[in-house]
């Protein structure tokens, strides 16, 4: 089972981004993304910047570019959309390589594709720097309430335990030669979904019996203390404050 | 569905936010009677199952896919409250490791996919576990029309906060009808996850099936060969007052969404032809702008830059999410800290 | 706490699954403190099920069961789980934390230990077990017999009163069966061992129960029980081929 084992999406390092408590990247990190989204879009160079602050915050953190830019390939489907809108936003037109595109839509378009794309990529270097265990640590201390943290715990350890059911069931599907390609095998996908559910619950019940027999009472016992120093914080923070900077410097030239 | 950060403007982002905050207040309220010792895990299992079947996205017409949303088979099989809080941890998780929905989205994301999806289907599926004869098929059915509904009534929620708080103008018939369509069709899907799901865990484990309780037969004992009738263990899971909280906190959330949109909706219109002339972009460009940028229509009054002004309500706004969210999440803890004082959940085995 | 009071008394136990399945049928037996009993029973005789009434994991049937004086209920439920240790069956369950170390301490720290105390509390029971060296590794890296004597470990650091193990020696190869036998020989705790490894009963339990459609069907000495073929047939238990009770010297 190994509930913190290291997940997929986080690479193993001894960098000063790594070091930081949880907490405080956690918070970091939201607060980054809230003044990126307040950034008006028209400030072209502001967006630029994030991107610059990011990429060093992947330097420190030894990340390495292709990494990353792997790890964005998850925006693909709103790029998609954001392509679109030029074309079906209204308002004045302008003409570009013979193509009617919208001045609106394009912004539009910008919009999403600048803000979005920092907001990934800001939570691929979270993600990629804190083990999940950690960021569970880092929810708890952030005082989000702890049935909800709970359910997330919940959720990370018969994460592990439904991927390897799903894994098994596949493997079986396949070696009897299916192969899921359009509507007509959404019955058996289902099917197998249902089957998964229970195989994955009666495992994941027998993990909560042996917790509960243990005197888990509804929250992990603290083993280890986390705490974060101020010096600690404000590392943290540099991030987030450049880009308040970047933001004010945005709204007012 | 996953909305981006900055796809939705900061206000309506913030208001939005606010409701799913109170969404998920209350439900962290509710879900202390749906949830027991044994059960709690179930709610984990089921945020874990919805995480890894999102991934899975299914084919649907002409190279398009969608993704279960969740919302349905969570209420059904852990009750609506639980069922919310299932949602919102999927979306805070899959924000956080996969950067699959913005953060500062994760309002939006919670109110249309959790919010809106677990309570359409939660009442149908009641609705119509009441109208239809009893048994399992029922169940069956009730979940198949339930997961069915539940989301289209997600892309209508989606289209409408995007009517209110797009950051593009594409006109809304455009929006509505391409959401509604493609989503008929992935309710298609959901259904039939939804729908096979419960059934198999109905017919295998019926006391897992949160909305299926009250089918649940009358248990005998048979002590040295005498039958002895087990003594009533479960309390009624819903009380009715506990109704009348909810639908008094939905009131009240309603209202302040209801107040905040609509303070910003109807922004003076003279300041934002001054943007538009300020930017030098025709104004007829700008006509559909309740649909645009933060600094379009969302001003603050006595302050001369309108950019400046703009900005500042955008911020503002973020701001008033953050805070009010925290400030809900506090207290409701404060509060369980204070009750919770008694070892284990007061509902018990 | 007085000596004279049973580690664990059951009577009158039954209990059905809210799909209808009935599993017990009213049990009753005691073990009196540090006795080594063996739990009998072909699959499906309510083994597990008993077996999550002893920590009050399973409870809403009629009948009692109490742990050392405590009944197991609501009012307890701390206590109790605290005093009766479950060992699982399979031991992937059990261990559920990032390192050796944190899994052993989950229970105490469930509890409220902290600290020094906490740690000390861990090491003794990796010792006991002899597992101390592999304090800071994942469990799921280990082999299963170091596993399970790791899940006997989480257990032991709880202190308890009762040690359940649910089929201790299923999937162990002979070495690591014989070392575990030799952990639960020197501990100085009582044991309930729920098992259908009927050698391995014999080997480390003096006294026998056998649980059949959910009721006690026999309770006495280990060999006597085991020798007696009516009876070993009548529960759908058999000795493993060559396998003769009498000619065994028992090891208590």
């Amino acid at each position: 089972m190994g509930a913190g084992h290291a997940h997929r999406l986080y690479r193993h390092g001894h960098s000063p981004v790594h070091a930081l408590p949880p907490h405080t990247k956690l918070a970091a990190v939201f607060a980054f993304v809230v003044v990126v989204v307040s950034t008006p879009r028209e400030a072209m160079w502001a967006f630029g910047l994030y991107a610059v602050l990011l990429a060093g915050v992947a330097y420190a953190a030894r990340v390495p570019a292709g990494f990353l830019l792997r790890r964005l390939l998850i925006e693909v489907p709103f790029v998609a959309f954001a392509v679109l809108m030029p074309f079906v936003a209204e308002g004045e037109r302008v003409e570009v390589l013979g193509l009617s595109l919208s001045v609106n839509g394009l912004w539009g378009a910008w919009n999403v594709l600048a803000k979005g794309t920092l907001g990934v990529a800001a939570s691929v270097l979270l993600a990629s720097t804190t083990e999940l265990r950690e960021l569970l640590l880092g929810l708890q201390r952030l005082k989000l309430p702890p049935l909800l943290v709970q359910i997330a715990s919940f959720m990370i350890r018969y994460g592990d335990v439904i991927a390897d059911e799903m894994r098994r069931m596949r493997i079986a599907r396949e070696s009897r030669g299916f192969e899921a390609r359009g509507m007509r095998h959404w019955g058996v996908l289902a099917k197998s979904a249902g089957a998964l559910f229970i195989r994955s619950y009666e495992r994941g019940e027998r993990v909560h019996l042996a917790m509960i027999s243990r005197g888990y009472a509804g929250s992990m016992p603290v083993i280890d203390e986390v705490t974060a120093s101020r010096a600690q914080w404000s590392y943290a923070f540099a991030l987030p404050f450049a880009a308040l900077v970047v933001c004010v410097l945005g709204w007012t030239l | 569905m996953h909305v981006p950060d900055g796809f939705i403007d900061a206000p309506v982002s913030a208001a939005t936010g606010v409701v799913a905050a109170a969404a998920v207040a209350v439900s962290l309220r509710g879900a202390r009677r749906e949830l027991d010792e044994r059960t709690a895990p179930l709610a984990g299992l089921v945020a874990a199952f919805i995480f890894a079947v999102q991934m899975l996205n299914f084919p649907v017409a002409a190279g398009t896919s969608g993704h279960l949303l969740g919302g349905a088979l969570a209420a059904i099989l852990v009750g609506p409250y639980t069922g919310v809080l299932c949602i919102a941890v999927v979306l805070l998780m899959q924000g956080i490791l996969f950067a699959d929905g913005g953060l500062t989205a994760l309002g939006v994301n919670i109110t249309v996919m959790g919010v809106v999806t677990a309570v359409v289907a939660y009442a149908l599926f009641r609705a119509l576990v009441k109208i239809l004869p009893r048994g399992r098929r029922a169940i069956t059915v009730a979940s198949f029309v339930a997961a069915l509904l539940s989301v289209p009534a997600a892309a209508l929620a989606f289209t409408f906060l995007y009517w209110i708080g797009g950051t593009t103008d594409v006109s809304i018939g455009k929006v509505a009808t391409a959401m509604v369509g493609v989503h008929i069709l992935i309710g298609i899907g959901e259904a039939v996850i939804t729908a096979l799901t419960v059934g198999a865990v109905v017919a295998v484990r019926p006391d897992l099936v949160y909305g299926a309780r009250d089918l649940r037969q009358k248990l005998k004992l048979r002590v040295n060969g005498e039958l002895v009738d087990v003594p009533e263990a479960e309390p009624v899971p819903v009380a009715a007052r506990s109704h009348r909280k909810l639908w008094i906190t939905g009131l009240a959330a309603s209202l302040v969404l209801a107040g905040f949109v609509s303070f910003y909706a109807s922004a003076n219109p003279d300041g934002l032809e001054k943007v538009a002339a300020d930017k030098g972009i025709d104004a007829k460009a700008e006509e559909h702008a309740s649909a645009d940028s933060p600094l379009a229509d969302y001003g603050v009054e006595g302050l001369e830059d309108a950019r400046l002004s703009g900005g500042l309500a955008g911020v503002i706004g973020v701001g008033v999410t953050v805070v009010a969210g925290s400030a809900v999440f506090w207290s409701v803890r404060r509060r369980r800290g204070a009750e919770d004082v008694s070892p284990v959940s007061t509902s018990g085995v | 706490m007085d000596p004279v009071t049973a580690s664990l008394e059951v009577s009158g136990l039954a209990f059905a699954y809210p799909d209808g399945h009935q599993a017990l049928f009213g049990v009753d037996f005691s073990i009196a403190r540090g006795e080594r009993v063996a739990l009998l029973g072909p699959n499906g005789a309510g083994k597990t099920t008993l077996v999550l009434h002893l920590n009050g994991i399973l409870s809403g049937g009629t009948g009692t069961v109490t742990v050392a004086g405590l009944p197991v209920g609501k009012r307890h439920m701390a206590e109790i789980r605290r005093k009766v240790g479950i060992v699982f069956q399979d031991p992937d369950d059990q261990l559920f934390m990032p390192t050796v170390r944190e899994d052993v301490a989950f229970g105490p720290a469930a509890a409220g230990m902290k600290g020094p105390e906490l740690e000390e509390r861990v090491d003794r029971a990796l010792k006991q077990v002899g597992m101390a060296e592999f304090k800071d590794r994942p469990p799921h890296h280990l082999s299963f017999g170091q596993r399970r004597r790791v899940a006997v470990a989480t257990v032991l650091a709880m202190e308890p009163e009762i040690l359940v193990l649910d089929e201790p020696s299923s999937n162990l190869d002979p070495a690591s069966r014989r070392e575990l036998a030799d952990i639960l020989r020197s501990l100085d705790v009582t044991v309930l061992m729920v098992t259908h490894d009927l050698p391995y009963a014999l080997e480390l339990c003096p006294r026998a129960l056998i649980l059949s459609e959910g009721t006690i069907a026999a309770d006495g000495p280990t060999g006597e029980l085991l020798s007696d073929d009516a009876l070993m047939r009548a529960h759908r238990l058999e000795l493993p081929f060559g396998f003769d009770p009498r000619s065994v010297t028992m090891g208590a």
